[in-house]
């Protein structure tokens, strides 16, 4: 099997778009109207609690880090503090560039600005490219946010886990957009109208991410740095990704139905916390307006049209570590999830003259 | 009644704070209730990416895009920023007889 191009401006975008894969009908279960009203209802309340939560746990292990700070005892608040900055900031930037995670507009773009600035994704960019990936979950040519190419590059995954190809590369994005420049890829997904936004975005953030640089050198200490700033969002980042990377990891590519594509992991209510329940991944990319706080409700009601979920992150692994270790030879094997014998069945096919879609 | 004046559905066919598709000549509008009981019709897909907006949620003035929170103003159109920037057509409404009339182009 030839290399697949992932990249948006090769051949494979020209593939999806001719297949009818671009603009796709997708699977949808059948959910009352008055039910989906209900699901996707907003509510302030829980996110607000949460945010409190979150606040206090970043004072709580910022303020043990600085206490303990030259001892050994530093470590484990700043352990929690980094999972804090570079982990549990991803579901917040997600959920609220959803705009679902509060009721209050300003209260999720407030923390969408807070926490994009933290994980490193630019806001105006990746607000787009999120709503990509959202239309063309996991089509090749198509989704910038695909993580697990293939064949996998096993070597840049386990990178993922401590930042250190991500982070240069977004700091590298960023210099592009400061001087007034998108990537061709990013053209393919942010309207004209919105590069202005993200040059001025651009500036600002590289402008913030000097300062614990000057702060460091001003104070002679390494302190300021462990706290805001690039090095948080690194040795924070890999809880991040071991959630991440439950997604979409070793499932098939190229299909328009997230049940093969997507993955629900059962989780404990820590880890929950941390990822604002995107553990729910098929029911979140089917409704994706349905907040964090109603995910568990959808997925029960969802439960008898969906794949068994994984009853934790550790099945979930042993599935996607064997699925890349395979895909290193055999590109084109996929994870074919089993659908309830009752369930709704697959996308059959794309629209029009198009080709099927492989059912996986 | 001018001839353009298309019934869309029964005034009763909408809940209070909603939104219905309806499909007339090959086209696809929204037809909505407000809170306060009055009647409003927009293109039924919204303009960045195709999607019903008859899916989407209805509050207080606006209508939401199921799919990427793209968030118009139902009343007038207009979009309210990212990922929508392309505002939405809309038509004037009224109710005669218990039905809702939309006047089409």
């Amino acid at each position: 099997m030839p290399l697949r191009d992932y990249s948006l401006i090769g051949p494979e975008a020209e593939k999806a778009v001719q297949k009818g894969l671009a603009a796709g009908a997708w699977y949808r279960p059948d959910i009352p109207r008055w039910q989906m009203k209900d699901l996707m209802q907003r509510r302030d309340g829980p996110a607000i609690r949460d945010t409190m939560l979150w606040i206090a746990l970043f004072i709580l292990s910022g303020a043990g880090g600085f206490y303990f700070w030259g001892t050994w005892w530093c470590v484990p608040f700043l352990f929690c503090y980094g999972v804090l900055y570079g982990s549990s900031t991803d579901s917040r930037w997600h959920e609220c560039g959803h705009g679902t995670a509060f009721k209050t507009r300003w209260m999720n773009d407030a923390v969408y600005h807070i926490a994009s600035f933290m994980i490193m994704r630019e806001p105006v960019i990746w607000r787009w490219s999120h709503a990509r990936h959202h239309t063309n979950t996991i089509i090749v040519g198509r989704d910038p946010e695909i993580v697990a190419t293939r064949p996998p590059n096993l070597f840049q995954i386990y990178l993922y886990f401590f930042g250190i190809t991500t982070v240069p590369k977004a700091l590298q994005k960023m210099a592009i957009h400061a001087m007034g420049r998108l990537t061709e890829e990013e053209k393919t997904f942010v309207p004209e109208s919105e590069w202005s936004k993200a040059y001025v975005i651009a500036r600002i953030h590289l402008g913030i991410h000097a300062l614990p640089f000057a702060l460091a050198i001003h104070f002679g200490s390494w302190l300021p740095l462990m706290y805001f700033g690039v090095l948080p969002t690194m040795y924070g980042a890999w809880l991040g990704v071991y959630f991440g990377l439950t997604q979409h990891a070793g499932l098939a590519e190229d299909v328009l139905d997230h049940r093969l594509n997507s993955r629900t992991v059962h989780m404990n209510p820590i880890f929950r916390f941390v990822y604002w329940n995107m553990n729910y991944h098929i029911e979140h990319h089917i409704f994706p307006m349905v907040p964090y706080h109603a995910l568990p409700k959808l997925h029960a009601i969802m439960a008898p049209d969906l794949p068994k979920p994984y009853p934790g992150t550790i099945a979930a692994y042993r599935d996607i570590i064997g699925a890349l270790l395979r895909q290193r030879t055999d590109p084109a094997w996929t994870i074919e999830p089993e659908l309830p014998a009752l369930a709704k069945p697959c996308q059959p096919a794309v629209p029009g003259n198009a080709t099927p879609a492989p059912a996986a | 009644m001018s001839s353009n004046w298309i019934e869309a559905c029964a005034a009763d066919a909408i809940e209070q704070e909603d939104v219905i598709r309806f499909d007339h000549g090959g086209r696809t509008f929204a037809i909505y209730r407000s809170a306060e009981d009055d009647y409003f019709a927009t293109d039924g897909l919204c303009t960045h990416e195709q999607v019903h907006l008859a899916d989407g949620l209805v509050m207080d003035d606006i209508i939401e895009c199921p799919m990427h929170n793209g968030r118009f103003n139902y009343r007038t159109g207009e979009a309210k920023g990212a990922p929508v920037c392309v505002n939405l057509q809309t038509y004037p409404v009224k109710v005669e007889a218990g039905k809702v009339l939309v006047q089409l182009d």
